[in-house]
């Protein structure tokens, strides 16, 4: 499989806090790969690193060969790399419909200078429809964003990173503020959509068994360095893993563990 | 482009102000005149204001505009009125493109006072030039139509069908504009600025290109006004006028193109009637007016109509 | 030589008059986030409140040197009524809601204003003059400088905002209300939390606030005709030099007047055409380069 995301010796510091050192990441196209870690481990960094929301202070990070890391959020969003917020980022006086919509025009009037993916929606509004149906969110349609439960919204902000049609999608903490039975509902269609327009998916996750059931490849991140990469079972049985990022405190199956 | 009910509507009312402009009582067709050049402006502020920006300087456009009209009678000799409003365009267009590259970067107050900076800065430039007319300004007169002569007892209707055109005009293109892609990054911006960037369209570039229309718009405004009053002065950019082009944006509020049309004529009757009763408090009847629709009608008079018809 | 020593001389009085207007505006943004457009109404208010009470003063036949305490009730009246009157009753409602829209407010309030003023005195200008011609401005008698005579009249303007803004400077350093107002400027919900009596704050800092823009405008009084109209003009001059210093900043007050006042008494003498544009051609690059004002950087804003 091809390398879709290379990311070499990403460097970050935030005063005495080291956020990123030395990460070293490569990406295949369609992988599903999990981003573990307690709060502050790098997780986010490394997501805002790559969506050119923060500059690293050194290493480089290359998207389909591409070096992507002077670029900004929204050129980079252009090439295809979109992103969902752990709090979702809406449009909240404006309906759901208007939300999608808006991501449809910005993806118009781009023309072909939208990336590679030159796929210019032929009946926005149409599309929208069939998106909101894959998302689960047609009744909502006409709704305010503003109103909507905490669910529905986090929902709605994967599905306005999707809109814009990226090659890799990455989502912060997905599941979070989303109620237990809830969260595999969510994975699942979002995990449907992905399949079905062959999006490459980085996650950050708290929920050991979302990460378990969804990825097929895990990084476990500590105090800024990736402490192991590699297939779920293996990384999520490593012992270093289980001390520093499970912890002792790991919850038992099913259970909303991260605090 | 597909035509929806509401630019049918708009171009009715352009058609029905126009023909029935010659029946009209003369102290109607003054008031929708000035109401119109004033619609024109505030369109131009309710796009801004859908961008969630309110500026305190558009005064300037208004100003630009009326002079640019002025000039082109006074030092070219020519005075024809869709020339004059050509050269609005073309005048407040490239002064805004260049002073929105400044202005596009901020919000809020820091938003207002820059744009207050600017319209002082050209108020500042107007008071001390002596060959326009310092603080007295100059008269300012329309003498053809795309180079055919107005007779002089028809000039009043013709400067008023002209305000109705580009009225009606401007209220369909903002409306169309509204209804596209890049019309509803406006509010996409209002709300979410991060989430606008992260969708791949530039802020700055749709706040820009705003900016531009908008001011010209008010410089549409600013010369059919001219023509209409047939004097211009530096007060058209001191920045009470701004104020009143704010205070009608928010007495319309921003939901349809019609609001700021509408809401330029009820302020019209306010003044009238308020001016000719009671010269000393139509001030005041403007700033009660205006507290009262900021704390029971923040969507402005338009909501009366959305509420009704959603109830 | 002596040009120059006139725009200095000039620029200092017309920075000191700024100031005593700008510091009440910048006070009020700091504490309360208003970006009062109204303050150039009060100003307008202190003056023509200053021509009643002198004139009563003069016709009385008290002695002249006596109208300076009437200048001075008069300002304190504008705080003490207009203050809190407009606090109470307007503003209160509107804490919490967006800045935009706390200057429309108060722009609102502005036209109510404006023609509250005609109503009560009219729409002719007044002048501050007794019987015999006196008035507070040439009671003092003059100076000279270089040559050039000025009245002693501009000494007091500097004298006054010199005082304010010490007297300001050290209430908010030195006492504990200064203390708990500058709790206030950083963080109102916190200060909120710990029992601090916001409400209470804002209401004595808004009524101090139009107390100090009645002192503008009764001060002025004595040395300019008297007509509606002068708080439109002032209130943009107000905001050119607290946005030049920084909203909220009174170290940013005190330079944003030094800048604008030096600026225009230079306009003034070497080339009258640039007058009220250098002003705002300043404001506009300051705007430019540095958003938020020469004085506040990334620190927590301070009064």
């Amino acid at each position: 499989m091809a390398v879709i995301l290379d990311a070499r010796g990403l460097e970050k510091s935030f005063g005495a806090v080291t956020a990123a050192s030395n990460i070293n990441v490569a990406v295949e196209q369609d992988a599903v790969v999990g981003l573990i870690g307690s709060n502050g481990a790098g997780k986010t960094t490394f997501l805002n690193m790559v969506t050119g929301y923060l500059k690293p202070s050194a290493g480089t990070i290359h998207f389909e060969g591409r070096d992507i890391t002077p670029l900004a959020p929204r050129e980079i969003t252009r090439l295809g790399i979109c992103r969902s917020f752990q709090i979702p980022q809406l449009f909240n006086t404006m309906t759901v419909l208007d939300n999608l919509l808006v991501g449809v025009g910005i993806v118009a009037a781009a023309g072909s200078k939208w990336g590679a993916r030159n796929s210019a929606y032929d009946d926005p509004v149409k599309a929208v429809d069939t998106m909101l149906d894959q998302f689960g969110l047609g009744s909502y349609r006409n709704r305010q964003a503003g109103l909507l439960p905490e669910g529905t919204r986090k929902l709605l902000d994967i599905a306005m990173a999707m809109v814009v049609r990226p090659r890799i999608l990455l989502l912060d903490e997905p599941t979070s503020g989303v109620s237990a039975d809830e969260k595999f509902v969510l994975m699942d269609m979002v995990m449907a959509a992905v399949k079905e327009h062959k999006v490459t998916v980085l996650f950050v996750e708290h929920d050991m068994d979302v990460v378990a059931r969804y990825t097929d490849r895990v990084l476990a991140f500590y105090e800024g360095r990736i402490i192991a990469d590699g297939a779920p079972a293996t990384v999520l049985d490593d012992v270093e893993v289980r001390r520093f990022v499970i912890g002792s405190h790991a919850a038992p199956a099913g259970a909303a563990s991260h605090a | 482009m597909k035509l929806d009910r509401t630019s049918f509507a708009i171009l009715a009312m352009g058609a029905i102000l126009l023909i029935a402009g010659p029946a009209l009582p003369s102290w109607m067709v003054s008031m929708l005149n000035v109401s119109l050049c004033y619609g024109t402006v505030v369109l131009g502020m309710m796009l801004l204001m859908r961008n969630g920006i309110v500026s305190f300087g558009h005064g300037l456009y208004f100003c630009l505009g009326a002079y640019a009209a002025g000039l082109l009678d006074q030092m070219l000799k020519m005075p024809d009125m869709l020339l004059m409003v050509g050269a609005a365009v073309v005048v407040t267009g490239v002064v805004s493109a260049i002073l929105g590259l400044l202005l596009a970067k901020y919000r809020d107050i820091f938003f207002a006072m820059l744009s207050l900076a600017f319209s002082m800065i050209l108020y500042g430039l107007l008071v001390k030039t002596a060959s326009l007319g310092s603080t007295d300004g100059f008269n300012v007169a329309a003498k053809t139509v795309a180079g055919f002569a107005v007779a002089p007892e028809s000039q009043r209707l013709m400067v008023y069908s002209l305000a109705v055109v580009f009225a009606t005009v401007s209220a369909f293109f903002l409306h169309s504009y509204l209804a596209s892609h890049q019309g509803r990054l406006a509010g996409a911006i209002k709300d979410n600025e991060l989430r606008v960037e992260y969708m791949g369209a530039s802020v700055m570039r749709a706040v820009h290109r705003n900016y531009v229309i908008s001011a010209v718009l008010a410089g549409i405004g600013g010369a059919l006004m001219a023509v209409n009053i047939g004097h211009i002065d530096p007060e058209m950019t001191y920045w009470p006028q701004s104020g009143e082009f704010v205070f009608v944006a928010i007495l319309s509020g921003t939901g349809s193109v019609f609001a700021p049309l509408g809401g330029a004529l009820v302020f019209e009757a306010i003044r009238s009637f308020a001016y000719e009763y009671s010269p000393n408090t139509w001030q005041m009847v403007l700033g009660i007016t205006m507290l009262l629709v900021m704390i029971f009608l923040p969507g402005g008079l338009w909501s009366l109509f959305t509420r009704k018809r959603e109830g | 030589m002596s040009q120059f020593i006139a725009v200095l001389v000039d620029g200092i009085v017309y920075s000191s008059w700024l100031f005593i207007i700008a510091v009440g505006l910048t006070l009020i943004y700091g504490v309360m986030k208003i970006l009062n457009i109204a303050h150039g109404s009060l100003y307008a208010l202190g003056a023509f409140t200053s021509v009643t009470l002198c004139g009563l003063w003069f016709n009385a036949g008290l002695p002249p040197m006596g109208s300076y305490l009437m200048l001075l009730l008069s300002a304190i009246l504008v705080g003490l009524v207009a203050g809190p009157v407009i606090e109470r009753g307007l503003l209160r409602f509107m804490y919490g809601k967006d800045e935009v829209v706390l200057v429309l407010v108060t722009y609102a309030l502005f036209l109510i204003l404006e023609d509250l003023i005609k109503l009560i005195w009219g729409v002719d200008p007044l002048f501050i003059t007794g019987p015999g011609g006196e008035s507070p401005y040439s009671l003092l008698g003059n100076f000279e400088v270089a040559g050039l005579t000025y009245p002693n009249y501009n000494l007091v303007l500097i004298a006054v905002a010199v005082a304010t803004g010490g007297a300001l400077a050290w209430a908010l350093a030195r006492t504990r209300s200064g203390k708990l107002l500058l709790a206030v400027i950083h963080d109102r919900e916190v200060s909120a939390a710990l029992g601090i009596n916001v409400g209470r704050i804002y209401f004595v800092t808004f009524t101090i606030g139009a107390m100090l823009a009645g002192v503008g405008g009764a001060l002025t009084a004595p040395t300019v005709s008297v007509v509606t109209g002068m708080g439109a003009e002032v209130i943009v001059l107000a905001f050119a030099v607290v946005v030049i210093g920084g909203l909220g900043s009174l170290p940013g007050a005190a330079l944003g007047a030094l800048i604008v006042g030096l600026v225009r008494a230079a306009a003034v003498h070497y080339l009258p055409e640039v007058e009220l544009f250098s002003i705002y051609f300043v404001m506009a690059v300051v705007l430019i380069l540095r958003p938020k004002g020469l004085f506040s950087g990334a620190e927590v804003r301070k009064i």
